[in-house]
C-alpha cells in the first residue's frame, strides 16, 4: 500500500548532501521559503471559513449585522445555542440523522461486503459480469425522474427506506473492499476449508474478524455520506418531523435567502439571524469536526487501498 | 459532498449522496498512483486461474459455489431494482407518462418530448450555462491539485506536510449544505468579503443577488472542497518515482525546475489522464446539489444549469416525460464524452480506464 509520506521520499533528492548545497543553497532556500508561506496561506485560507462560523456563532446578531465579526466573536454569548436546542424540531430531525445514518450504514456494509466477498474469488464463474454490472452504473445512471417515479411506485415516500435503500451500494466502497479481499491470505482460507468451515463460515469467522480495519474505513465512508446527505430525504419526505438536520438547516438558510433575493428582506421579524443559521450550521457539523482528526487517516489510506492495481 | 460515490456520468442520481469525482473513482477503478504496478505474479495467476475456471461449466459452478452465490444475490437485487430499473425507466421519454399509471408510461409518443427541448428556449440557456461551468471547472479545477501535490512534494518537514494535507482535506468531509451555508456566510451583504472590499475603500456588492458573480463564486466553493482531497493520488504517485531519475537528471546537469518537469511530471502523467478522462465524463453533471442549493431566481441567467432545470420541470411541475428526455439527453453526452476521451487517451498516451 501506497501512503502520501513514504519513507522513500526523504532520500529522493539526494542534493542535500554538502557540496552541492553550498552552491545552489539561496535560490532554494529563497524558493523553500516562498513555498511554505503559500501552503501557510492556503491552509488559512481553508480554515476561515470554520472560524469564521464559531465566532459567528457566540456574536450577537448586532455585530453581525453591522459586518464586525470576522475572527473572533464580538457580543460573546451562548443564548442562541440554547434557543437552537430548545426548538423540538431541530432535536427530532437531529435525532433522524443518528438514526437514518445507523440504520443506513449497517444495511450498506451487509450488502457491501457480501458481495465485494464474492466477487473477489477469482474462480467464481460470471465474476467479470458481477463486476461489470456495479462498475457500469459508475458511468451511466436512470437519472432524476426515473428514480423519482420508482421510489414513488414502490410506496417508500415518507419512509426510511428511501434514503436507505437506493443508496445501499456505493461503488467505489464495493471495489475497495473487493480489493482488500483479493490481498487476503488464500493460505488461511485454504486451511479454514480443510477444517470443514464452507463459504458463510470461513466468511464469519476467518475473513470478517481479520478485516477490522478496511470494514471501520467502509464504516466510515457510509456514514459520513449518509451523516451529510440531504437530497434524497429532502425529494422523499413531506413531513417536516422525518428530516434529517441537513434538511433543517437547508430549509432555514432557503427561507433567508429567498428573502434576499427578492431585494432588500431585512424585515427583522422574518428574517432568520445569521447567528441562528451560524449555530445550527455549527451542531450539524460538530461531530464530523470532533472526530475528523481520528478519522481522516482511515480515509486516506482506504482511497489508497483502492488505488492498488490488483 | 460527500464521500462515497464518484460524480455519476450525466444525470445526478435521484438522492444518491453524490460526490466529488476525481481521486475517489480514479482510485475505485484502480488505475490510480501511476508507474507500472501490481504484485509481480499477476497476469500469470489470472491467466491460470481463468483456464481452470474455463473448464467449469454453470451446474459444477453453482454446485461448487452456491454459498458464495447465495451471497449475490441482495447486492444483485439491489443494482437490478434501484440502478437498472431507472434505466429502463427511461423510455417515458418516449412515452406518455401519467402519474399514478404505469412507470413505464401509457403510450409511444416517440420523439416528441425530444423536440419539445430542442424548441425550448430555456433548455438552451441551461444547456450554455452547464457547459460554461463545466469548462471552468475542468480548465481551472483540475490542474489545481497536481499544483498543490508538487508544492507539498517540496517540503521537507513531514510534520508540516501532514498538518498542511490534514487541513486541505477538511472541507472535503463537509455536507453540501454546510458549504451553501458557508458560502451565504462570507458573501453576506456585511458577510467577511464584503468587510474587505469596504476596508479597501470599495463599495459592498450584493454577490447572491448578481448573475454575474455566480460562476466565481461556485467555483470558488469548488477549489476551496475539492483541491485539497485531489492532491491525494498525486501524492501516492509522486511517492513511487524512482529516486535515481532525480539523480540522473542532476548528473545531466538539470535544475530544479527542469528536474520537475522532465521526471516528476511525466511520473505522474498516468494518473493525471486517467482523472482527467473521469473529469471530462463529469463535464455535464456540474454539482447539481450545490447549484440546487445556492441559487435563486435572480440567479437563473448563470447558475441554472441542466439538471437543476429539469429538478425543476420534472419534480416541482410534474412534467416527468419532458425531464426524462432533457436528462436522458445529459447523460448520453456524458457517456459520449467519457468513451471518446478514453478511446482518445488510449491511442495518444496509452493510458485508459479499461
Amino acid at each position: 500500500m501506497v501512503t502520501t509520506d513514504s519513507p522513500a521520499r526523504t532520500d529522493r533528492r539526494p542534493a542535500a548532501t554538502a557540496p552541492r548545497v553550498v552552491k545552489d543553497s539561496r535560490g532554494t532556500t529563497v524558493f523553500r521559503a516562498v513555498n511554505a508561506a503559500a501552503l501557510v496561506l492556503i491552509a488559512a485560507v481553508t480554515l476561515y471559513p470554520f472560524v469564521n462560523l464559531v465566532a459567528q456563532a457566540f456574536s450577537s446578531e448586532g455585530y453581525i449585522n453591522a459586518g464586525q465579526v470576522n475572527l473572533w466573536p464580538k457580543g460573546f454569548n451562548t443564548t442562541t445555542f440554547q434557543v437552537v436546542m430548545a426548538d423540538p424540531m431541530f432535536w427530532r430531525n437531529y435525532q433522524n440523522t443518528v438514526v437514518y445514518t445507523v440504520v443506513a450504514t449497517a444495511i450498506a456494509m451487509v450488502l457491501t461486503t457480501t458481495f465485494a466477498y464474492a466477487i473477489s474469488k477469482h474462480h467464481l464463474k460470471g465474476r467479470s459480469v458481477f463486476i461489470g454490472i456495479a462498475v457500469f452504473t459508475m458511468f451511466f445512471n436512470g437519472g432524476l425522474v426515473p428514480n423519482y417515479v420508482l421510489i414513488n411506485e414502490l410506496g417508500l415516500k415518507n419512509t426510511l427506506w428511501a434514503i436507505v435503500l437506493p443508496n445501499a451500494i456505493s461503488v467505489f466502497n464495493l471495489l475497495v473492499m473487493k480489493s482488500f479481499f483479493e490481498n487476503f491470505s488464500t493460505e488461511l482460507e485454504e486451511a479454514a476449508e480443510i477444517d470443514g468451515l464452507g463459504t458463510y463460515g470461513k466468511l464469519a469467522r476467518i475473513v470478517l474478524p481479520l478485516s477490522k480495519a478496511v470494514i471501520a474505513t467502509m464504516v466510515l465512508f457510509y456514514a459520513v455520506s449518509f451523516w451529510n446527505s440531504w437530497f434524497s430525504a429532502f425529494l422523499y419526505m413531506d413531513r417536516a418531523e422525518l428530516y434529517p438536520v441537513t434538511v433543517y438547516l437547508r430549509n432555514l438558510l432557503a427561507a433567508a435567502t429567498s428573502l434576499d433575493a427578492m431585494g432588500g428582506g431585512s424585515g427583522e421579524s422574518t428574517q432568520i439571524a445569521s447567528n441562528v443559521k451560524a449555530v445550527t450550521m455549527l451542531l450539524t457539523v460538530l461531530p464530523i469536526i470532533c472526530l475528523y482528526p481520528f478519522i481522516q487517516k482511515y480515509f486516506v489510506s482506504g482511497v489508497m487501498l483502492g488505488a492498488v492495481k490488483q | 459532498m460527500t464521500v462515497h460515490d464518484p460524480l455519476p456520468v450525466g444525470q445526478p442520481a435521484a438522492g444518491s449522496p453524490v460526490a466529488g469525482s476525481g481521486p475517489a473513482a480514479a482510485a475505485a477503478i484502480g488505475l490510480a498512483a501511476g508507474g507500472p504496478g501490481g504484485p509481480p505474479r499477476g497476469p500469470l495467476d489470472r491467466a491460470a486461474r481463468r483456464r481452470a475456471a474455463g473448464k467449469v461449466t454453470w451446474r459444477q459452478a453453482l454446485r461448487r459455489d452456491w454459498q458464495l452465490y447465495t451471497l449475490l444475490v441482495l447486492p444483485v437485487v439491489f443494482f437490478a431494482v434501484f440502478r437498472y430499473l431507472p434505466m429502463a425507466g427511461n423510455v417515458i421519454a418516449f412515452r406518455r407518462f401519467r402519474p399514478g399509471g404505469s412507470i413505464f408510461g401509457e403510450e409511444w409518443v416517440g420523439l416528441h418530448y425530444v423536440q419539445m427541448f430542442i424548441a425550448d428556449p430555456a433548455f438552451w440557456q441551461v444547456f450554455r450555462n452547464t457547459l460554461a461551468l463545466g469548462a471552468l471547472s475542468l480548465l481551472i479545477i483540475f490542474p489545481l491539485p497536481v499544483v498543490l501535490a508538487l508544492m507539498l512534494n517540496e517540503l521537507r518537514s513531514r510534520r508540516f506536510k501532514r498538518v498542511i494535507q490534514t487541513i486541505s482535506y477538511l472541507p472535503h468531509f463537509m455536507s453540501v449544505v454546510i458549504v451553501a451555508g458557508l458560502v451565504f456566510q462570507l458573501t453576506a451583504v456585511r458577510g467577511s468579503v464584503n468587510q474587505a472590499i469596504t476596508a479597501l475603500g470599495g463599495e459592498a456588492v450584493p454577490f447572491m443577488q448578481l448573475a454575474e458573480w455566480f460562476r466565481t463564486i461556485y467555483i470558488g466553493s469548488e477549489i476551496w472542497q475539492t483541491v485539497g482531497w485531489g492532491t491525494i493520488l498525486y501524492l501516492a504517485a509522486l511517492t513511487t518515482i524512482d529516486p535515481q531519475l532525480y539523480e540522473a537528471a542532476r548528473i545531466d546537469g538539470a535544475n530544479r525546475w527542469r528536474q520537475t518537469w522532465h521526471v516528476t511530471l511525466p511520473g505522474i502523467r498516468p494518473t493525471m489522464v486517467v482523472l482527467l478522462i473521469l473529469n471530462i465524463g463529469t463535464f455535464m453533471a456540474v454539482g447539481f446539489e450545490k447549484i440546487l442549493l445556492l441559487y435563486n431566481p435572480l440567479l437563473y441567467p448563470t447558475a441554472d444549469v441542466i439538471s437543476t432545470y429539469l429538478y425543476r420541470v420534472g419534480i416541482l411541475s410534474s412534467n416527468f416525460s419532458y425531464a426524462t428526455a432533457i436528462g436522458l439527453f445529459e447523460a448520453l453526452i456524458g457517456l459520449t464524452l467519457i468513451l471518446s476521451a478514453n478511446a482518445i487517451s488510449r491511442r495518444a498516451v496509452g493510458t485508459s480506464l479499461w
